[in-house]
């Protein structure tokens, strides 16, 4: 059974230095305010894992939380690259940051993986690619017909944490409209946390999403707006004018810093 | 053309690319779409002469028709106008792994004669000039799909006889689509088919860091029609709102 605590209890409870840690949300329902409440608990040497860092990953990697990222595209979208995440990999800072880089369909088969409980996903992919020499892939043969594949490991986080539209009273949650990886992402975690818009008495059914049940979350909080400046289907929309300032604010490490300290450090938690 | 040539002038190179590219797809091809030109250019053949066109984006949105260019490919109009939405894992597994896809389009930072793409770094890997947001789905997209298209702007710094690193491999790239003009795969080798109106063969020579394939009987691109122009400004104007 979730509990429905804070997003700063659950965080505080739930994560722990040197957590991997993967905040889901393909290009929608962004995990936005936990990300900040990760940065204002002061997590260090996390590696944190997603198929498409953006913003947020951005602050808590230029925030010096992240040891190491694992991820396939990482990028402020349709704006340009991520400038922290670049500053970290090019030049150290503030620390240096270990890459562990897939393509969408090998990060998707290794969540696939993890929350099946199996120790690898499979796929035809990566090969003839300079990837293969630089990321966990093998090569595997079909048992039944020889063909060759890739072999990718599980992702096993230790904390998965999304945000979606609603959860009831009891913990159950359901998300709609692009659903992305965030299913996968829950099962594959040994805990995590899920970021609501709203607390509701009883879920409407929707067609075409995802609902977990209580029973597979540890957490459940309330936080209204919680993926802006990303998307919440039948919520908000996108605030592009925020992706495309933050591609100045990111440029250069004091105006960084000095932005995260007002809009992020002394900001209230949810 | 019904259209005075003061009017045809008036084009952006973006809007030749995109209009180049949307004439590739035909009617009823189910493409894989990205943010940026190709999403411009997959909309403007939805809305000319390809109107059965699938639109396939990898956020999960299968038979998308939006009505405005999207802002990133987790627009919820794209989820609320498609035929079908599906998890990420679905995407990559049952429909572009499986071969569901007829065209991918793909840009990157550095091409090779080949085809082959560079999206991942500048420089060496481990100690790079110019880390780049990395493959995504490319990897996969360029070994999945029928046809690749690849959207690039010609420079020699894209255009390299060496790639510094291999993302995606060129084997079913069908055409490159430059500010310049269109190349095509010649016995194994990009060579150039086509200069955009008012490109000189040696303009292209001269942005591309290998010595360039002409094919002999290398052609101008149409210019964009009236109609082409105006929708695709529809579109544009749309995606500011």
């Amino acid at each position: 059974m979730a509990d429905t605590v804070t997003l700063a209890e659950a965080v505080r409870e739930l994560v722990h230095d040197g957590d991997t840690v993967a905040l889901e949300g393909f290009t929608h329902l962004i995990p936005n305010a936990a990300g900040h409440e990760l940065i204002r608990q002061g997590f260090r040497d996390l590696t944190l894992v997603r198929m498409t860092p953006d913003v947020v990953y951005d602050q808590m990697i230029g925030m010096g939380a992240a040891r190491k990222l694992v991820f396939s595209w990482g990028g402020n979208p349709g704006v340009g690259s991520l400038h922290r995440l670049r500053d970290a990999v090019e030049h150290g800072w503030p620390v240096p940051l270990e890459l562990e880089e897939h393509s969408h369909a090998g990060m998707a088969a290794a969540y696939v993986a993890g929350a099946s409980n199996l120790p690898f996903g499979v796929l035809r992919g990566y090969s003839g690619t300079d990837l293969v020499a630089r990321t966990r892939v093998a090569t595997i043969a079909c048992p039944f017909t020889g063909e060759e594949l890739s072999a990718v490991p599980a992702l096993r986080p230790d904390v998965g944490i999304i945000h979606a539209q609603q959860a009831d009273r009891k913990g159950n949650v359901q998300l709609w409209g692009i659903t992305g990886v965030q299913k996968e992402t829950v099962l594959a975690s040994a805990r995590s946390i899920v970021t609501v818009e709203e607390i509701v008495d009883e879920l409407e059914p929707r067609a075409g999403a995802v609902v977990l049940p209580t029973w597979v979350i540890d957490a459940v909080a309330e936080a209204p707006g919680g993926a802006r400046p990303s998307y919440a289907h039948g919520y908000y929309d996108r605030d592009n004018e925020f992706y495309t300032a933050w591609d100045a604010i990111s440029r250069d490490r004091d105006t960084f810093t000095a932005w995260m300290q007002e809009h992020v450090l002394e900001a209230v938690a949810a | 053309m019904t259209a005075t040539s003061s009017e045809i002038a008036t084009y952006t190179s973006d809007e030749m690319m995109a209009v180049e590219a949307a004439r590739r797809l035909a009617d009823g091809n189910v493409c894989f779409v990205g943010i940026g030109l190709p999403s411009v250019a997959a909309n403007l053949a939805r809305r000319t002469h390809a109107p059965n066109c699938v639109l396939v984006y990898e956020s999960g949105t299968i038979g998308a028709k939006p009505t405005k260019l999207p802002l990133s490919i987790g627009d919820g109009e794209l989820a609320e106008t498609a035929d079908a939405v599906v998890s990420v894992p679905e995407m990559f597994a049952y429909w572009l792994q499986a071969g569901r896809i007829d065209v991918g389009f793909l840009g990157a930072a550095q091409i090779d004669r080949h085809g082959n793409l560079n999206s991942t770094v500048i420089g060496d890997y481990a100690a790079p000039k110019v880390r780049l947001p990395g493959g995504g789905g490319a990897p996969e997209i360029a070994t999945s799909v029928t046809d690749v298209f690849v959207m690039l702007r010609q420079t020699t710094r894209a255009f390299v006889e060496r790639l510094d690193f291999k993302t995606s491999l060129g084997d079913r790239v069908r055409v490159v689509v430059t500010d310049l003009g269109t190349l095509e795969p010649r016995d194994g080798e990009l060579t150039l088919v086509r200069v955009h109106p008012g490109v000189a063969v040696d303009d292209v020579r001269a942005a591309t860091g290998w010595s360039l394939a002409v094919a002999d009987d290398v052609g101008v691109t149409e210019p964009p029609t009236e109609f082409e122009l105006e929708t695709l400004r529809a579109l544009e104007t749309k995606g500011r709102e």
